[in-house]
């Protein structure tokens, strides 16, 4: 028997430099919000899946985020008190964490992470995009801030298509409520070349981040899809979608992936760049903020790469061909909201997964199952099957929270990961031996 | 000779099992697993060390196991022998570290009395120890802790009657020293322990003629080596093992379910704290598995706190449950919810059977949902773990079978509780022959 007992002593976190900009970048944002007040600038509240920076820019609004200041909370280790302050008001156990934590950050004085006081929304932009949750969330923001809220009401892709009927729906309702509306609020007058402008700016910035997402598809894997994914589509699934700055760290960021693609390096993880990569994994699900580096080093420290995500499409679906178009801004704003992940059927999802696991080569897909996020788990398990069936590459279930840190078991997860992808090796040395018992 | 060993470090047990080059089972040991895994890890696998030489004892005589009355009658008496000795070494032990303890303010005026008290204690014990290990005695537990702790309990309240002692201050001791003992690391060789087993065995004339005494002398001079070791089970994290010898307990138990059964193609094991769902393959591969989340309602600790809540056997459990023509209704499986509705049903004038059919029914309904989560059940069915053993919780398991997926072949092993350890052992064997599977070379 081997005694191994060492333990590495604790560094400071690696990150590329991507990375540090991009945190820049979202620090100067928040920054940003928290002076709304000083300098005037009104506020937007609007979601990830389906938000309209182009639009909200049109009316010099500045674009806030709950769900986005949730997750900050989940990273800082905030939300744990902030979800039971939200159930200490009579929000249920069982209710997304993202809003109890929204909720319970209100309460306990709209902290942002950056220490200062998130500004109050003078409007809420409610995209409705298949997630029902958002709306329930907006009616308590009503509530809380008596202001103009605006609900764009995108239709579910039930059927796997975008009809022209969805599209003429989703425009009759931007010219005739949501821009008239944020004229109102913002006192500025629509100009519809200022938004095509944003639209373009967005198309440069989106070309980029899929050559980003899809550099995944090289051995080793150059980037992670889902834990460095989620730094990657920041900025392009937030207030920087259309800006010059977006397309500035996207064109930044996939130099810094070339440059990894061409010494035949991984991605980097906060203790280093990858050593191996030993297993390629297409995840499905959000992850957990609580513990997030935790249950990062879960993967890279077993070799497993994540080299497709679902996670990395739910503030726009970019890998099979949309881009913002200029020449129909109206219309490409709603076949943007149409196609984020959240509005796709579940048979759209499979078909998404199913691709992903073989375009990226991946030895198999693992569902991350959120306790607290009915919209993405629901039918979960039968995704799971079905891709297994149409790939044939073994598929795992894990069950974590998003914000919620009494739903992180780290010894369960763990457990499950490790035998996840001992399965996964066992599998493929059964198969290159054509093993007998 | 070469031998490949699997331990399975469970979170009420530790199993080791010992396989010999031709994939055949040497050895099976069981302990608890206390608080100290590194112990349970040597004793388990001790114990397993000790059951192998009985192995190698029917071989060299040449008899299966059950074929040769009079190797039986020797082998049973050479065990009971064996146990006896291996009771008594720690006997010794606890008296030592007993006496140890009768230091300081508390025994200034009394440490000669409680010395002469313990004194008295392990001569009875000592004295008492051959009749428990006699033919046909049964003994509650195997394990030292439960033997010898509920005798000391007995036999040191008489003692401290007789002697006008306190009896808190002889258990003040015991207390302070049964789990030193427990987490002592065996000590001694086996072959010593086997030779004055086999000198008591002569004595007592239950030996055996020059003829037959030279293969039980063959067999003990065989060295066994340790080629290769695997653990697994909750435990494995806690222990320094290196990771090429660590296996998952999924990949463990489906391996090990296969080895038992090839025609396994669904394996639910039920265990202390978890209870798992695998697929396998035709070759014991896993293809798929769920395990209960967050929270072990529904697992074998269950059915110990329901024995503990009414105050019996954990092996009692099984046999009333049994009795009962009309389960009662139990839709939680929670743990603690589980003590709460008993007492409610208890008032409620419910049959104590008819309360524990139900509960057995509650396990077995949550395990059908994890199977059902990890892809159903396919022809052959293998159950395994602890609560395989319960035979009301195996009765309500066939009847959801039946139901849910007609006729499918069940098979349950009186070994099932090593079925990991099995596992882990194959994966060992085959780690030492170059073939390196669920890790990475």
């Amino acid at each position: 028997m081997k005694i191994t007992t060492s333990r590495a002593p604790s560094k400071e976190v690696v990150k590329d430099a991507s990375m540090v900009k991009q945190k820049e970048m979202m620090a100067a944002h928040y920054d940003r919000l928290a002076n709304a007040g000083e300098s005037g600038e009104k506020v937007a509240s609007t979601f990830v899946p389906g938000n309209l920076n182009e639009l909200i820019m049109c009316f010099d609004l500045v674009n806030n985020l709950p769900e986005v200041n949730a997750i900050q909370s989940g990273l800082r280790r905030k939300s744990g008190s902030y979800v039971m302050e939200a159930e200490k008001a009579g929000h249920s156990e069982d209710v997304c964490t993202y809003v109890k934590s929204d909720i319970g950050m209100m309460a306990k004085g709209n902290i942002g992470p950056n220490g200062k006081k998130l500004p109050d929304p003078d409007v809420l932009l409610l995209s409705y995009t298949g997630c029902f949750t958002f709306m329930k969330w907006f009616e308590l923001l009503r509530e809380q801030y008596k202001c103009e809220t605006i609900f764009l009401q995108t239709p579910y892709m039930a059927d796997g298509k975008v009809t022209p009927n969805m599209i003429e729906y989703m425009v009759k309702q931007l010219k005739e409520d949501v821009i008239p509306k944020l004229e109102q609020v913002s006192g500025v007058k629509f100009d519809i070349d200022r938004l095509r402008e944003y639209l373009r700016k967005s198309a440069k910035a989106e070309d980029d981040l899929v050559y980003i997402l899809q550099s995944a598809k090289n051995k080793p894997s150059p980037i992670d899809a889902y834990f460095g994914g989620i730094y990657y589509v920041g900025p392009i699934f937030g207030a920087f979608r259309g800006t010059d700055d977006a397309i500035d760290f996207y064109r930044f960021l996939r130099e810094e992936v070339d440059q990894r693609i061409a010494a035949g390096l991984g991605p980097v993880t906060p203790d280093g760049p990858m050593a191996e990569e030993k297993y390629r994994l297409v995840v499905e699900g959000p992850p957990n903020y609580t513990n997030f580096r935790q249950f990062w080093k879960m993967f890279y420290e077993e070799g497993a790469v994540v080299v497709a995500s679902s996670y990395s499409k739910v503030g726009g679906t970019y890998d099979f061909g949309f881009r913002h178009d200029p020449d129909r801004p109206l219309e490409t704003l709603a076949e943007y909201c149409l196609g984020v992940y959240t509005n796709r059927s579940l048979p759209m999802r499979v078909d998404m997964l199913t691709n992903y696991v073989n375009e990226y080569e991946a030895d198999g897909l693992l569902i991350n199952s959120i306790k607290s996020c009915n919209s993405f788990s629901a039918g979960q398990l039968l995704i799971m099957r079905e891709v297994e069936k149409r790939t044939g590459k073994p598929a795992a279930f894990i069950e974590t929270d998003l914000v919620d840190p009494r739903y992180f078991s780290a010894a369960n997860v763990k457990n499950r990961l490790e035998s996840y992808f001992q399965m996964v090796e066992q599998k493929r040395s059964g198969a290159s031996k054509g093993v007998a018992a | 000779m070469k031998t490949f060993v699997g331990i399975d470090l469970g979170s009420t047990t530790t199993k080791a099992v010992l396989l010999d080059e031709d994939e055949e089972v040497l050895g099976r040991g069981i302990t608890n697993s206390r608080s100290n895994y590194d112990t349970a890890c040597r004793v388990a696998g001790q114990e397993a060390a000790i059951d192998a030489r009985f192995t190698l004892f029917r071989r060299e005589f040449g008899a299966e196991q059950g074929t040769d009355e009079q190797v039986e009658t020797f082998l049973g008496a050479l065990e009971r022998a064996f146990r006896l000795e291996q009771f008594v070494e720690q006997l010794n032990d606890l008296e030592r570290t007993c006496l140890e303890q009768v230091t300081g303010e508390r025994f200034a005026k009394v440490a000669e009395g409680v010395k002469q008290a313990l004194a008295e204690i392990f001569r009875r014990l000592r004295h008492e120890a051959p009749s428990m290990f006699a033919p046909g005695a049964t003994r509650k537990s195997d394990f030292f802790r439960d033997i010898a702790g509920s005798r000391y309990l007995t036999v040191a309240e008489e003692v401290a009657r007789d002697a006008s002692l306190g009896y808190d201050l002889l258990l003040n001791v015991y207390d302070k020293s049964i789990i030193a003992v427990e987490n002592r690391p065996p000590s001694g060789g086996l072959s010593e322990k086997f030779k004055r087993a086999l000198d008591r065995v002569a004595s007592e004339g239950a030996g055996l003629d020059g003829e037959l005494q030279e293969p039980v002398e063959r067999a003990l001079d065989i060295e066994l080596e340790e080629t290769y070791l695997v653990g697994t089970g909750y435990g494995r994290v806690t222990l320094p093992f290196s990771k090429e010898h660590i296996r998952s307990e999924i990949l463990c138990h489906g391996l090990g379910a296969h080895m038992m059964y090839p025609k396994t193609r669904t394996v639910l094991d039920i265990g202390g704290q978890d209870t798992k769902g695998i697929q396998v393959d035709g070759n014991g591969i896993v293809e798929n598995f769920q395990m209960n989340d967050r929270c072990a309602a529904g697992c074998g600790r269950y059915l110990g706190y329901i024995a503990d809540e009414m105050n019996m056997g954990l092996h009692e459990l099984g046999p009333l449950a049994m009795k009962s023509s009309k389960p009662a209704r139990i839709n939680s499986t929670c743990t603690v919810f589980a003590g709460a509705e008993l007492r409610d049903r208890l008032a409620l004038g419910e049959n104590r059977e008819d309360i524990l059919a139900g509960l057995h029914r509650a396990i077995i309904l949550r395990a059908m949902s994890i199977i059902s989560r990890s892809g159903g059940i396919d022809d052959e069915f293998t159950f395994t773990g602890g609560v395989a053993k319960n035979e009301a919780a195996v009765r309500e398991l066939k009847k959801l079978v039946q139901e849910n997926y007609g006729e499918v072949t069940i098979n349950i092993d009186p070994d099932s509780i090593y079925t990991g350890a099995l596992g882990g052992a194959e994966f060992a064997r085959r780690a030492a022959e170059g073939r390196v599977e669920g890790v990475e070379a």
